[in-house]
């Protein structure tokens, strides 16, 4: 696993030995009523520092189930998970919040922004439970909007901005904690093609210039390609996990798809 | 700094619905606002109760006539003739406590002026009588010590009497027949009301010197009462005392059988009329309170809708890291701002009505800042108690459900 990381990452960026998520055998089980679901059936994953996977799946595979337990939203009924050599599955709620607060990026589906609260501060939420003082607060979100091309849009709220600038600014959100670890799922699920293809853009320069470690959920084959790592879930098991070497380049892609003006 | 970022939320949260906050602002408005207006009532009937004993001297004593038991027949109040005048120039002379005494006789009379007739009280008693009991003239002067002296036919009367009797003419110098005997009258009393205590028309009576009665009228040698002033309301139960042992004495009542007297303490009285009127002021408090917890009431049923309307963004907020305790204090918090602001605005409304009542229905109300600060603790810790339960339930929220809550 360790040397498929390394591949993956390249020309040794990182130490190839830094494990980011190490998961052993989960089982996730709901009561649902009279009925047991059992939504995870021992899985084990490791993905290294710096790494970009792909998790795939139909939907009750249990790729959600397992994406919330590494977000640590959720925790596993057996099983360990060790995240940056931290074993989680003994943590409290709130160890797990704080967790959640600076090692962890979210990205979802819905891009799940404040309603009435601009891009600045929906940018800032997560420096609020981190006890970050409000002018360094401002000073990261500004940056963090940056990154995502959107500093000229800080004042704006989510009903003026487009859904592929809302999906930014939940990108900026995510990173302004400084995480060694972005979460996303189905970042794209709601947007158009284009504009789909401009968040993979996003995430892989993200990925390649500041070594961000990414875990994307998606069913979209064309979204998956994007990532150099695929894993395939089915029924609460890890089908195949493999390497994409023909990993597709977003701003390549982005030069053969027609522009909104075309 | 922390806190004020979380209140700056919680405005925030509020103002997002402004009707919606107004409206459940208005309960703790309304509480705040009868709490404060109801306990300033109470407080201004407390003290108007404490100005009419102040001013009818709450270091006074009462010394009456009392019963007797005659072979197994006991007679009511005032029937005994034991009670006499030389027993309160003893008690003036034996009764450390005791700074001043006036004696008392008397019985109901018609007193006639001109065509007109009136049924009043008649007392005859001295000049301090009027000292004594604080009470002025509004015109005219009391009769004198000489006028005693020389049992001379003069009357000091009481507003009720002048107004019934004399009408617009000026009673002072004019004559009224009392069992057809002609008395002058030399004064009128300044109005004193109903007697806060036994709610009995104070002014309508007439006052005579006690020598011109007893000779000249009822041809009684006894006396009705005597009137003391104790030299402070704390002495007043050491004259109690005192008086008590001397008349017992003078009146040689042995121990073990009853007295032949009473003597009542108006300081007594003065601490029930006290104490029944601050029961007064409990009872509108108590009963504006439930106004209050109908409003604390509204706001846990507005916090509960907000917290389900807010499932998503608490369900953000729990992902990107709030814990439990934030997200219960963020929504703790709004519901002690509502109820904070609310019970601001309350004063104002309560204090308002206050001066409403006072001007308009012309009670007197008073407005203690022990009763704004009460309130503003009050709607606080309405908004703690009735917010704790929503923000707990927003806290306990799983944070998966609540992101795929729509």
């Amino acid at each position: 696993m360790a040397t498929a990381a390394q591949i993956a990452q390249g020309a040794g960026v990182m130490p190839p030995d830094s494990i980011v998520f190490r998961v052993e055998d989960i089982h996730k089980y709901y009561e649902l009523g009279e009925t047991r679901v059992h939504a995870l059936r021992g899985v084990s994953l490791e993905v290294a520092r710096g790494e970009f996977v792909a998790v795939m799946g139909a939907s009750g595979s249990g790729k959600s189930t397992f994406m919330n337990i590494l977000g640590c939203l959720d925790k596993p009924s057996s099983g360990h998970y060790w995240l940056e050599g931290t074993d989680v599955s003994g943590l409290s709620k709130k160890e797990l919040a704080a967790i959640r607060n600076r090692r962890i990026g979210f990205v979802f589906q819905g891009f799940n922004l404040l309603s009435r609260t601009t891009a600045l501060e929906n940018t800032e939420l997560p420096t609020f439970y981190a006890h970050i003082d409000k002018q360094e607060a401002d000073a990261r979100a500004l940056a963090a909007l940056e990154m995502v091309g959107l500093a000229d849009r800080a004042g704006h709220f989510p009903s003026q901005l487009s859904g592929g600038q809302q999906q930014r600014v939940a990108i900026a959100r995510a990173l302004v904690n400084r995480p060694a670890i972005l979460l996303a799922d189905e970042p794209t699920g709601n947007l158009d093609s284009r504009t789909a293809v401009e968040i993979m853009d996003i995430l892989q320069r993200l990925n390649e210039e500041r070594g961000l470690t990414i875990v994307l959920v998606t069913h979209e084959h064309d979204i998956a390609q994007f990532a150099r790592r695929a894993v395939i879930f089915r029924d609460g098991r890890i089908r195949r996990d493999e390497q994409t070497p023909d990993a597709l380049r977003a701003s390549e892609v982005l030069k053969t798809l027609p522009t909104l003006e075309d | 700094m922390e806190l004020m970022a979380v209140v700056r939320i919680a405005l925030r949260a509020l103002a997002r619905n402004k009707m919606r906050s107004i409206l459940t602002m208005l309960g703790i408005i309304i509480g705040v606002g009868a709490v404060i207006a109801m306990v300033g009532l109470g407080q201004g009937a407390q003290q108007q109760v404490q100005a009419q004993i102040a001013a009818m001297g709450s270091n006074l004593l009462f010394v009456g006539s009392g019963t007797v038991n005659r072979g197994g027949l006991r007679t009511g109040w005032g029937s005994t003739k034991t009670l006499v005048y030389q027993d309160m120039t003893s008690i003036l002379r034996e009764c450390p406590a005791v700074v001043a005494a006036a004696p008392g006789a008397g019985s109901s009379a018609q007193v006639v002026f001109g065509n007109d007739n009136w049924s009043t009280r008649l007392t005859g008693t001295e000049p301090q009588y009027f000292d004594i009991r604080n009470w002025p003239m509004a015109s005219g002067s009391v009769f004198s010590q000489s006028d005693v002296d020389t049992v001379a036919n003069v009357a000091v009367i009481g507003e009720s009497v002048r107004k019934n009797l004399f009408g617009a003419v000026n009673p002072v110098g004019q004559t009224v027949r009392i069992n057809n005997i002609p008395f002058k009258v030399v004064g009128v009393l300044v109005a004193k009301g109903s007697s806060a205590t036994m709610g009995q028309d104070q002014d309508d009576a007439i006052f005579i010197p006690l020598t011109t009665l007893q000779k000249k009228l009822s041809g009684q040698d006894w006396l009705n009462f005597i009137m003391v002033s104790a030299q402070s309301r704390d002495a007043s139960y050491a004259a109690q005392e005192q008086i008590t042992g001397l008349l017992r004495d003078r009146h040689r009542i042995r121990p073990g059988t009853d007295d032949d007297f009473f003597v009542r303490n108006l300081a007594d009285m003065a601490d029930l009329a006290d104490q029944s009127s601050r029961v007064f002021t409990l009872l509108l408090a108590s009963i504006a309170s439930v106004s209050l917890l109908v409003g604390g009431i509204g706001i846990m049923n507005i916090m509960l809708v907000s917290v389900t309307e807010r499932t998503r963004e608490i369900g953000i907020r729990m992902a990107i890291g709030a814990t439990e305790a934030d997200v219960q204090r963020q929504f703790l918090i709004e519901a002690v701002v509502l109820s904070l602001i609310g019970g601001a605005i309350g004063i104002i409304f309560g204090v308002g009505s206050s001066l409403i009542i006072t001007n308009v229905l012309g009670w007197p109300v008073l407005v203690s800042p022990l009763a704004i600060v009460t309130a503003v603790v009050f709607s606080a810790a309405v908004g703690i108690f009735f917010g704790f339960y929503p923000a707990r339930k927003a806290a306990g929220l799983d944070p998966i459900e609540a992101l795929r809550y729509e």
